[in-house]
This record gives structure tokens, C-alpha cells and sequence, in this order.
């Protein structure tokens, strides 16, 4: 219209503007009411003419602001749109089918906004419409589309990719029906996608809108050489880069990233990079995800693949008592001491631990009993690890037949080589074979074996040995017994033998054998029977939510099954193995679908059409409030108090004001200068009152009894108000309670760090008795679990908050639980004969935490009117007065610190003990 | 049952008015300082003026014997002339005078009802008859006559909307003050001066304006009334007529200054805004110096 890219909803509203030329001449036939006004002076007027009779009317450019007023409305009552889409009007209504799988999650919010504009646009056709998620198909439902673009946020991406039973669902729903498709891809191909199209074109028009970018996942994750390798594809051949996150616990348990790198795909399709971890850090990785790509499949969790090993060390008898240097553990225990735990001590101790590896050095006999044990444990999966000795070759152990215990029958005696009293020299290691673990390991030159033990040249040796010396005798030989297997080394496992333990290749050695995982046998197998429980399962924009609720999964499903509601990405956990099935398999194919010439395939530009009703509005609203004021100018009714008022209401214009910004009420100069209790906001406005009428009336009572002499508490915004003012928050937990930012975390921590109090009161002591968790309960424990809090018990009775000003021992608030936690005791403190408490004179607890609800109990108004009532008559005020006491003496804790903990008090205490 | 039923209830409203605007009106007059004025004259009085020698004419009772016998001349004993002056007060009360144009001016009738009070309490503390001009209450002295002033004057009359001058029952050769703001027919002004002056009285005309009347600030289109609405004067553009106002008020005071020098009053224009002590202090010398 006009040349513009403008067209309007309904026209036909525009025909409204011919009466504009009638409004103009009725504006000015009409001149502006008159004004009476008593005025004494009127005697002196009578019989004077007014000049010309010109200005009786409405001044041209008030009329013309006044049409221009009307004009706007009714233009935008029309329904302008600048740049309107130019589509083909269809009867039809229409679908908007989504693929909906991790794969579209990437670009989910364009995607979004896309489909919302589109809606809208098919809602002024007057088209009705309906959504499906291939993913997550559900009954059709053609509703008008405004309905559908209001709703369109809900739909989120899924974390796993169409099905062919998701397909030959939605195909089910989409027979016998007439409509237009909008299919928003993922661009990937699928089983059933063909099909699904042909169904569609035979419905109606199909329009394709895909997003530009290729898909990226994270598809193999893999512990090689003590390294970390991950696996990215793409869906085409990439020249880009990728940022890779490896994130994973700190030691405090807070998860961060452990360490970054740049995935670069060089022209390819594929490409992969390598983490090199300490294996202590390494153990701690949770998972490898892309940054900044929110998508199931840019995110590859890890399980017990990456996880420390437990190794048992057991020697034939620890009695002996010998030099350092000559034990049979020490080398394996420098050995496996950086990259495993370690446990050391009897057969029967250890094997109920269920250690991943055992280690005997030197042992040949084994009670029957412990016998029978570690052949169980070994054939449930474990990895035993002999070493040979002296005694080994003293005794009969698997002579006659071979030792279950064992990978090879054994001559008696064993040999000496290279010693004085044999022939020949010693004998130095035969290259590895390369199907041996260790194929690839660098022999050092001046490696020498003196003695071993020999086996008997069995059938079945030549498949046991993994390692030969340079004359074919075996110095490893290794044995699978069931799911587990059995490892010897033919020499000692100190230098008596050889200077294999000596040796960099030993460490090798053994890492490679611990490593071997015993899943990577066979798989399949191993899960078989199992039933897994979710723990954490990736939602479709890759963030990782508790899988608690949702039911388990058997084993073999896990490992082959294909994606869906029933088996979706994440953590499971069985016993105390877990195990990650990720969005994208290792073998995941990306391929893209290429559609048919036929089908319009647009990205996700937004359409620019711009709904200028809204402009139009505000323009005549401005305009009016600039007709009143020149209307009021021109009559003369905007004088003195007139002119002031339009000036204030002017300036009145409404700031955008924030209720919670009571910092920033009291400088901080005053708060340096007073003591101020403090509460956090919770952002409950009821909740804060409470506080702040608790606070006020605990500030009240310190005022009264002690020399503490509060100002008004303040609400503190934990994200933006600095806390260093504040010796004491208090802060009620609820269930909805927003999760800090890490900014205000590590504020917090600070806080906490500097000498700073958190009071935390989950203010649910009458429901959540006896440790039971409540959603408060569990929010804090989300919270907490990022503050550093040192180890935490209940109060103990000679905790120094149960003498700071009052004697107390309980500490109730409109609740009396006892469950009242506070930093522990260091465990060497201990109780004096003849002293009350214990000499603790160490520091303020950081936090106190308990339900007790303390605020309420303490609330009063300005007056000094509880707010709550607390318990029943006298018992009621009895306890409502004990917990004014806990308050004095908890902000007496903090201001004083352990002062009443200082053994200096003791005789007056001991005095008023009544001792 | 009485027959006037809001009678009591107006009365204790109205009472209720006095002792502030009697407390107000003390309050100013205390803020001029009397001195004695002597009359400086021999005549009828209480006190000694002079003995003289009997001239030709003289009674036998007026001379002085105790006087004539210590010295042995016949001396006149005459005695300081003490005339009480009648002085006639003219508050106009008619609807104009309620007018003000803001809340925090004070109304016309308000000023202008304290200065004359103030001027009658001041006038009565010098030994004056001081009355209400017409025939409700004549001169008369004492503080009786205050009280007495000031509950005539609260009685305010709200029917027409202009006042004129009362010129009647004035008793001759006495003083007048006429306090209005002499909105009305000029021609009621002019007649009630010369009656006056024709009888000897001398007096003060004090014209009592509003800020509003005195500046005209008005525009837009607007229909102007009279209080009781009996004249109204439209116009589309007040603040065109802003010139042609200032010069009628321009003139009339004009006229009235020229009426107060042919007859001999003196006339000042009070604001209402303007503070009351100067114009009380005036007012003061100007009743003083018109005896």
C-alpha cells in the first residue's frame, strides 16, 4: 500500500477516516467551553469587545493535532502491518509438525519464535491449526492458531530422535486428514521420514523450515593411555571449532570445569581431542559437553569408565618385619598409590569391599573358605593379580592341576638364571605381541629377569601368555575365569627376581591390566538380567534433571535399545556400578535428509512482519495527553497549582521501583556505624515481613537487655547487596527459593569465610520431625551444597551458644525442635575432669541451621505486639521468651565470638551452674 | 419549639467569630503607639488651659475668683477645649467584598472589617465617639461600643452585589470612614462625599482591592460574574481585555482621589496582600491628621 510494505488487517475500518473532514469542521464550529468564574471586578469589563473573534475558535494546530489523534486510532484499529508476508491463502488449516528431538534443540528458541510469528500470521488468514512432536506425538488438535502460538513456549525438544515407532505413531495420527504441513526438521535423517513426507504431501502443501547450522554431537568418550579422548561429529564435513568443557567435582563437591579445549573438525565430519587429566581429577569427571550448545546430544556423561579403581594389596604375611624396600609391596604400592585406591590388609576384610583389583604377592596357600570367596569375587568380574615368590615356588599351588586361582600349572622349584650358581645370562624380555595388552610398550635395554617361576607347557599356555622373556619362557600369563580373570607374574613383585618392578614398564604394565575394564569383555553379556536405575537423565536442551521418578531399565535395553521416553539418556545406577547411556550413540547416524525438489525448504529467518497497532496506540495516547495540556493552556485553567501539579505529575512518572531495595534505604556509612541485623529476601513478600518483623522485635529485645543496640533489620538482596556490613543474616528456606548465581556464591562464601553468620531457618520444625526432609529442607540442601560449610552437628550441650548471655539448652522459635546443627567440634577436643565443657576455643560457626521458625516467634510489630502466636498460654510465652534467649545469645555469638567459651569464665559459671 | 430555630445556633456561630476578629483588631491597634494629643485649644474640657484677663463680653460666672482675689485682676479661668469627635465608620458588606481570588488571600470584607475595628478600638482608647454610619448605631465611647462595632460589623449582608456609601444621619463636622472597594456606581460615591462634605465631615476613603482586581491575570475564554451573579460579562480571550481593565481601574481611582481632594478626604488602595500594620498605620495618621 502506498508503495510501502504495508498492508492492514481489516481495511475496511480505514473508510472511517472520511469522517475526519467532518470532525475538523465540527472541531472548529465548536469553540472550547468557557470557564465561569465569580470575579467582582466584572463592573469594570462591562461593555468591552473582544478583538477579532478569530481565536473564539480552536487554534489550526490543535485541530490538526486533534485529527491526527483520531487518525491514529482508527489506523490502528485497522490492524497496520509492516512488511506482511505474501503468502498463497489457504482454507486448509494447519499443522506444524516437529521433529522435536535433541537434534532440533540447538536451535529450539529461533525455532520458536519462528513457529510463534508464523502462528500469528496463520491466525489473521483465520487458518486454525495444530502442533505435533514427532518426538512425543499426541492426538491432534486444531484449534485457532493464536491459541497454538500462546502455547508454543511449552513444547521443549526431547532427548532422544524420532523413532520408527514415533513415526509410524504420528502417521496413525495424521491419516485421513486435510491440512497444510509446516515441518520444522532437524535436517537429519530418520527411519520413516520419507514415508512421513509422502503422508503429508497427500494432506496438503508441505513447507520445510530448518535451521542453517549442522547438528554437533558428543558421540564416544574413551579412557586411552591415561588420556581422555572425546568424539564429536557433525552432520556434514565442518571446517569449525568447538569449545569442550570437561566439568566435573572439585574437591569441595562443587561441580566446575575441570578443564577446556578446542575441538577443531578439519573438512571432516568427524573429529576428536584429548584430554590429558591427573588421574585423581580425572576421576572426577561427571561429563564432556560443548559450550555453549544447549543440546542432549552436545553432552556425553560418564560412568565408572573414568572412575578410580579399588585395589587390595595382600603378601603372605604381613608379620614379617623387614626393610622397606625389600617388601614385596613396596614397588606396587608406588606403583598403583597415584592412580587408584589402595587397600591393604587380610583376605576376609577385603573382599566383602569388593575392590575392583586384588593384588597377592608371594601368597600360596589360601584357606579353603577365603578360597571359595575369591574365586566368587573373581568370577563376578574381579581382577586378581598374583605375584610369584619364593613361597610360590616352594609349594605345591597348582602343580599337580591347575589351581582355579591360577592361569598355568607350575613347575616345581622354578628356575635361576644368570645367578652364580646356573648357566647362562640373565634373560631380558622378548618383544610384545601385539595382541598382548601391552603390544606397544617400549622394553627398557637393561631390563634383566634372574629368577622365575616356570609354567608347565600346557595346551592352553600359549593363550595365556602375555608376556615371554627373550628364551619363550612366560613371565605373564593370564587366565579369564568367568566374568573376571586371573593375572600372574612369573617373578616377585620387588627387585629379588628381577628389575622388571624397578622399571617405568611395570607401572605400564599394571596399568594396563587395571584398566582393562571389565565391561569392555563382553558387554552385553555382563548387563544382562540387570535392571539400572535412573539417577540423572539429559533433558533435550542438555541440562541434567533427577531421573529418581521415572522407572528403571534391564541392562541389554540400556546398551542397544533405542532412545524414548522409556529409556532416556542419562545415568543409571545399579548396585554400586553406573552407567551412562548418552543421547548420541558412538555410532550415531547424522546423516542429512535430502529433501525432494518439491518441497520449499526456508531457514529460520524470522518473518519481519511488525504489528504497528500498538505504535499507533501509544501515538494517540501521547497525543492526547499533549491535547489535554494544550486544551488546558488555551482555556487558561493551567495556572499556578495547575502548572505545579502537571509539573509534579511529570516528574512522578512512575520509576521502575523495586520493593526490595531496603539496602539501599541506609547508607553504608551508617551500617558501618551501627549494627544492623539482617535478613536475606526471599522474594515471598510475606516470608520478608515476617523476617523483618522478627528481626525488629529480636532488635527490640537486645536493645532492653543488652548493650547491643540494633538499628531496623534490613533485607538484604544476596545478589546485589554487599553482605560485608552484616554480622548476622538470617534467612528463611523456601521451597522455591531461587538458586543463588555463582556470583552471589561466592559472596556468600566469602561471607561465610570472613566471620560472617547465616542463620538458616527452614521454618518447618512441626512437620519435618526427626531429620525427615521437607521441600525447604531440600532446597537448602541444594544451596548449601555449593556454600562451603565446614562438617556440621548438632548443638552439643557445651556448645559456647548455650552460655553467651543466658543459660540455655534449648533453643526453640514457634517450634521447639532440638534439631539444631552447628559447626562441629574439632575431634580431638576433649572434656576435662571437673570442667563443664569442653576447651573449644576456636572460632564462630558459620552457620546455624534448624526449622524452628524463629522469626515468628520473635515478630513483633513497632509497638511491641507479637505477631504470632507461640505454644499454648504460659508454656506458650515460656518458650516464646526461650527464644527471644536464643536470640540474644545467638547474636551475642556472633558478636563476641568464643569469648564465653574462654576457660576465664568457668568459676562464675560453675557459680551460677550451682557446682 | 422556637420560632427561629437556627436563631441560637447562628448566634454562638457568629459569637464564636467575635473574640478572634476583636482579638485581631486589639492586637493591631496595640501596634500603634498613642501619644496625648492635646487639643491645644482653650475650650470645654476638664483641665486647667490658661487664666486670662476678662475682656469685654466676658459673664460675671466665668470669672476666676480665687484667682482674681490672690492677684487683684479679674482673670478668666479657661479650660483646655475637649471635645469628643464623633467618628462615623462605612464598612461596606455587600457580596464584592467576600471575594477572594486565592486560598491563602484573605477576602476583602475580612481586611477590611479588622482595619476598621482596629481604627475604632484605637479612636475609642483616645476618647472618641466612634459609630456606625446610618442610623443603627450612632456614636458613642467606652468598650461597650467595641463589642458592640464589632458584632455590627460581622453582619454581613449578602444581597446585593455592590455597596454604597451611607451618607445619612451624619452628624456634622465630625469624621467619616468609608471603607469599600468601591466597585459600585460611582455616582452613589460621589453623592454620599458631598453630603458629606456639605455637612463638614471630613474623613479617609480606603478602597480595598484583591491582588486578582488589581492585575487582571486571565486568559482564555471565560464568562466573568459578579458574586451574586447579577452581571456577567463574557469574553473569548480574557487576557485581551487585561489593558483595557487596568485602565477603567486606573481611572476610577483616579476619580476617586480627585473626589477625596474636592471634598477634603484622603483617600489611599489597600491590597489584601499588601500587610496590614502599614495600612492600619496610615489610616491611623491619616484620621489623625484630618481633625
Amino acid at each position: 500500500m502506498f508503495g510501502l510494505p504495508l498492508a492492514f488487517a481489516t481495511p475496511w475500518l480505514l473508510t472511517a477516516l472520511i469522517g475526519l473532514p467532518v470532525l475538523w469542521w465540527l472541531l472548529r464550529a465548536v469553540p472550547p467551553a468557557p470557564i465561569r468564574r465569580r470575579f467582582p471586578g466584572v463592573v469594570l469589563l462591562l461593555g468591552l469587545k473582544d478583538d477579532e473573534s478569530v481565536m473564539d475558535r480552536t487554534p489550526w494546530w490543535l485541530l490538526l493535532l486533534r485529527l491526527v489523534l483520531v487518525a491514529s486510532v482508527i489506523i490502528a484499529l485497522a490492524g497496520p502491518l509492516l512488511n506482511p508476508a505474501a503468502q498463497a491463502r489457504s482454507d486448509r488449516p494447519l499443522l506444524v509438525l516437529m521433529d522435536g528431538g535433541w537434534a532440533s534443540a540447538a536451535t529450539w528458541r529461533q525455532q520458536s519464535e519462528v513457529l510463534e510469528a508464523r502462528l500469528k500470521e496463520a491466525d489473521r488468514n483465520g487458518q486454525t491449526a495444530a502442533v505435533l512432536q514427532i518426538t512425543a506425538p499426541e492426538l491432534l488438535a486444531f484449534q485457532p492458531a493464536s491459541v497454538w502460538a500462546e502455547r508454543i513456549e511449552e513444547f521443549a525438544p526431547r532427548s532422544w530422535r524420532p523413532s520408527a515407532l514415533q513415526v509410524a505413531a504420528s502417521l496413525d495420527l495424521l491419516a485421513d486428514q486435510s491440512f497444510d504441513t509446516l515441518w520444522v526438521s532437524d535436517g537429519l535423517d530418520y527411519e520413516g521420514r520419507a514415508a512421513l513426507l509422502e503422508a503429508l504431501s497427500s494432506a496438503g502443501s508441505v513447507q520445510v523450515l530448518q535451521a542453517a547450522e549442522p547438528v554437533v554431537a558428543l558421540t564416544d568418550m574413551q579412557l586411552e593411555d591415561g588420556a581422555i579422548t572425546v568424539t564429536a561429529r557433525a552432520s556434514v564435513d565442518l571446517q569449525a571449532a568447538l569449545d569442550l568443557q570437561v566439568v566435573g567435582k572439585d574437591p569441595q563437591g562443587i561441580e566446575r570445569v575441570l578443564s577446556q579445549g578446542r575441538l577443531t573438525f578439519d573438512g571432516e565430519s568427524d573429529a576428536s581431542l584429548s584430554f590429558s587429566l591427573p588421574a585423581e581429577q580425572r576421576a572426577r569427571v561427571t561429563r564432556v559437553q560443548i559450550e555453549g550448545v544447549s543440546s542432549a546430544g552436545a553432552m556425553y556423561l560418564t560412568d565408572d569408565s573414568l572412575k578410580r579403581r579399588e585395589v587390595a594389596l595382600i603378601q603372605s604375611n604381613s608379620a614379617r618385619e623387614g626393610l622397606e624396600l625389600l617388601s614385596p609391596m613396596h614397588y606396587l604400592k608406588q606403583a598403583l598409590i597415584e592412580t587408584t585406591d589402595v587397600i591393604e590388609g587380610a583376605l576376609p576384610e577385603v573382599i566383602p569391599a569388593n575392590p575392583d583389583v586384588i593384588v597377592l604377592a608371594d601368597v600360596a596357600t589360601i584357606a579353603p573358605a577365603e578360597k571359595a570367596e575369591l574365586l566368587e569375587w573373581v568370577k563376578g568380574g574381579g581382577l586378581l593379580l598374583r605375584f610369584a615368590g619364593p613361597q610360590m615356588a616352594g609349594s605345591d599351588l597348582s602343580r599337580l592341576e591347575e589351581d582355579p586361582l591360577m592361569p598355568v600349572r607350575l613347575r616345581a622349584g622354578g628356575r635361576s638364571v644368570g645367578g652364580a650358581m646356573s648357566w647362562g645370562d640373565p634373560k631380558t624380555l622378548a618383544p610384545f605381541d601385539p595382541d598382548s595388552p601391552f603390544a606397544g610398550l617400549v622394553i627398557p635395554d637393561d631390563l634383566r629377569v634372574t629368577a622365575q617361576v616356570v609354567a608347565q607347557p600346557d595346551p592352553n599356555l600359549a593363550d595365556r601368555v602375555l608376556a615371554e622373556l627373550s628364551d619363550g619362557t612366560p613371565l605373564v600369563t593370564r587366565k579369564a575365569v568367568d566374568q573376571g580373570q586371573v593375572v600372574l607374574f612369573h617373578v616377585t613383585a620387588n627387585a629379588e627376581w628381577s628389575d622388571v618392578p624397578l622399571s617405568g614398564l611395570f607401572v605400564q604394565m599394571l596399568d594396563r591390566l587395571a584398566v582393562l575394564s571389565s565391561r569392555a569383555e563382553d558387554e552385553t553379556a555382563v548387563m544382562q538380567g540387570t535392571i539400572w536405575q535412573p539417577i540423572q537423565v539429559i533433558t533435550g536442551q542438555g541440562r541434567l534433571v533427577d531421573g529418581r521418578v521415572l522407572s528403571g531399565a534391564r541392562g541389554q535395553d540400556l546398551i542397544s535399545a533405542a532412545l524414548g521416553p522409556d529409556l532416556q539418556p542419562g545415568l543409571y545406577q545399579n548396585g554400586s556400578e553406573q552407567y551412562a547411556r548418552n543421547a548420541a550413540a558412538k555410532d550415531e547416524d547424522l546423516t542429512p535428509y535430502r529433501w525432494p525438489a518439491s518441497v520449499p525448504v526456508v531457514g529460520f529467518e524470522k518473518p519481519s512482519t511488525v504489528d504497528l497497532k500498538w505504535i499507533f496506540l501509544v501515538a494517540a495516547l501521547c497525543l492526547l495527553a499533549v491535547d489535554t495540556l494544550a486544551s488546558l493552556v488555551l482555556s487558561g485553567r493551567l495556572r499556578g497549582f495547575g502548572v505545579t501539579a502537571v509539573i509534579a505529575m511529570a516528574l512522578a512518572i512512575p520509576q521502575p521501583s523495586d520493593a526490595q531495595t531496603a539496602q539501599t534505604d541506609v547508607s553504608p556509612i551508617t551500617l558501618t556505624d551501627e549494627v544492623a541485623l539482617a535478613y536475606v529476601l526471599t522474594g515471598d513478600a510475606s516470608i520478608d515481613e515476617v523476617s523483618y518483623a522478627g528481626l525488629y522485635g529480636l532488635s527490640d529485645v537486645l536493645y532492653l537487655r543488652t548493650s547491643v543496640e540494633p538499628v531496623n533489620p534490613i533485607g538484604v538482596d544476596i545478589e546485589r547487596d554487599e553482605l560485608a556490613f552484616f554480622p548476622f543474616l538470617y534467612w528463611p528456606m523456601t521451597a522455591n527459593q531461587a538458586m543463588p548465581s555463582s556470583a552471589a556464591i561466592k559472596k556468600l562464601n566469602d561471607y561465610l569465610r570472613s566471620g560472617g553468620m547465616i542463620l538458616f531457618d527452614t521454618r518447618d520444625a512441626d512437620v519435618a520431625l526427626g531429620g525427615r526432609s521437607s521441600p525447604a529442607g531440600r532446597r537448602l540442601q541444594e544451596i548449601a551444597s555449593r556454600l562451603i560449610i565446614p562438617a556440621l552437628e548438632p548443638v552439643p550441650s557445651d556448645h559456647v551458644l548455650t552460655r553467651t548471655f543466658y543459660l540455655l539448652q534449648d533453643f526453640p522459635g514457634r517450634y521447639a525442635s532440638r534439631d539444631i546443627w552447628v559447626e562441629a567440634a574439632p575431634p580431638d577436643a576433649e572434656l576435662v575432669e571437673g570442667m563443664p565443657f569442653r576447651n573449644l576455643n576456636d572460632g564462630v560457626t558459620p552457620v546455624v541451621i534448624g526449622g524452628n521458625n524463629w522469626a515468628a516467634a520473635w515478630a513483633t510489630d513497632t509497638v511491641g505486639v507479637h505477631l504470632f502466636p507461640v505454644g499454648r498460654g504460659v508454656t506458650g510465652e515460656r518458650q516464646r521468651e526461650l527464644a527471644y534467649r536464643f536470640g540474644v545469645n545467638l547474636i551475642m555469638h556472633v558478636l563476641t565470638g568464643n569469648y564465653k567459651s574462654d576457660q576465664v569464665h568457668v568459676p562464675a559459671l560453675l557459680d551460677r551452674l550451682g557446682q | 419549639m422556637s420560632a427561629h430555630p437556627q436563631l441560637r445556633r447562628r448566634a454562638e456561630a457568629a459569637a464564636s467569630r467575635f473574640p478572634p476578629l476583636l482579638a485581631r483588631a486589639e492586637t493591631l491597634a496595640n501596634t500603634v503607639l498613642l501619644g496625648e494629643h492635646g487639643r491645644q485649644r482653650s475650650g470645654l474640657g476638664d483641665d486647667f488651659w490658661q487664666y486670662r484677663p476678662v475682656q469685654a463680653g466676658d459673664s460675671y460666672r466665668m470669672i476666676d475668683w480665687r484667682k482674681s482675689a490672690k492677684t487683684g485682676a479679674q482673670y478668666v479661668r479657661q479650660k483646655e477645649w475637649q471635645i469628643a469627635q464623633s467618628i462615623t465608620l462605612w464598612v461596606d458588606n455587600a457580596a464584592s467584598m467576600s471575594y477572594h481570588s486565592q486560598k491563602d488571600i484573605v477576602p476583602k470584607s475580612d481586611r477590611a472589617q479588622l482595619l476598621a475595628l482596629a481604627v475604632a478600638i484605637l479612636m475609642i482608647r483616645a476618647g472618641e465617639r466612634v459609630g456606625l454610619a446610618g442610623t443603627t448605631l450612632p456614636p458613642r465611647r467606652g468598650d461597650g461600643q467595641i463589642w458592640r462595632l464589632s458584632q455590627a460589623l460581622l453582619e454581613t449582608e449578602e444581597t446585593r452585589d455592590y455597596g454604597a456609601p451611607e451618607a445619612r444621619a451624619m452628624l456634622p463636622n465630625t469624621r467619616a470612614l468609608f471603607i469599600s472597594d468601591f466597585f459600585g456606581h460611582f455616582e452613589d460615591v460621589e453623592q454620599a462625599l458631598y453630603k458629606a462634605a456639605d455637612r463638614g465631615v471630613r474623613g479617609v476613603i480606603l478602597q480595598v482591592l484583591d491582588p486578582a482586581e488589581e492585575a487582571f491575570p486571565f486568559s482564555g475564554r471565560a464568562i466573568f460574574e459578579s458574586m451574586k451573579a447579577q452581571i456577567s460579562h463574557e469574553t473569548r480571550k480574557a487576557n485581551e481585555l487585561q489593558e483595557a481593565y487596568l485602565q477603567r481601574l486606573q481611572d476610577r481611582k483616579a476619580a476617586l482621589q480627585k473626589l477625596a481632594r474636592i471634598t477634603g478626604w484622603q483617600y489611599t488602595c489597600h491590597l489584601t496582600d499588601a500587610p496590614v500594620q502599614s495600612a492600619l498605620l496610615w489610616l491611623y495618621n491619616a484620621m489623625e491628621r484630618g481633625r
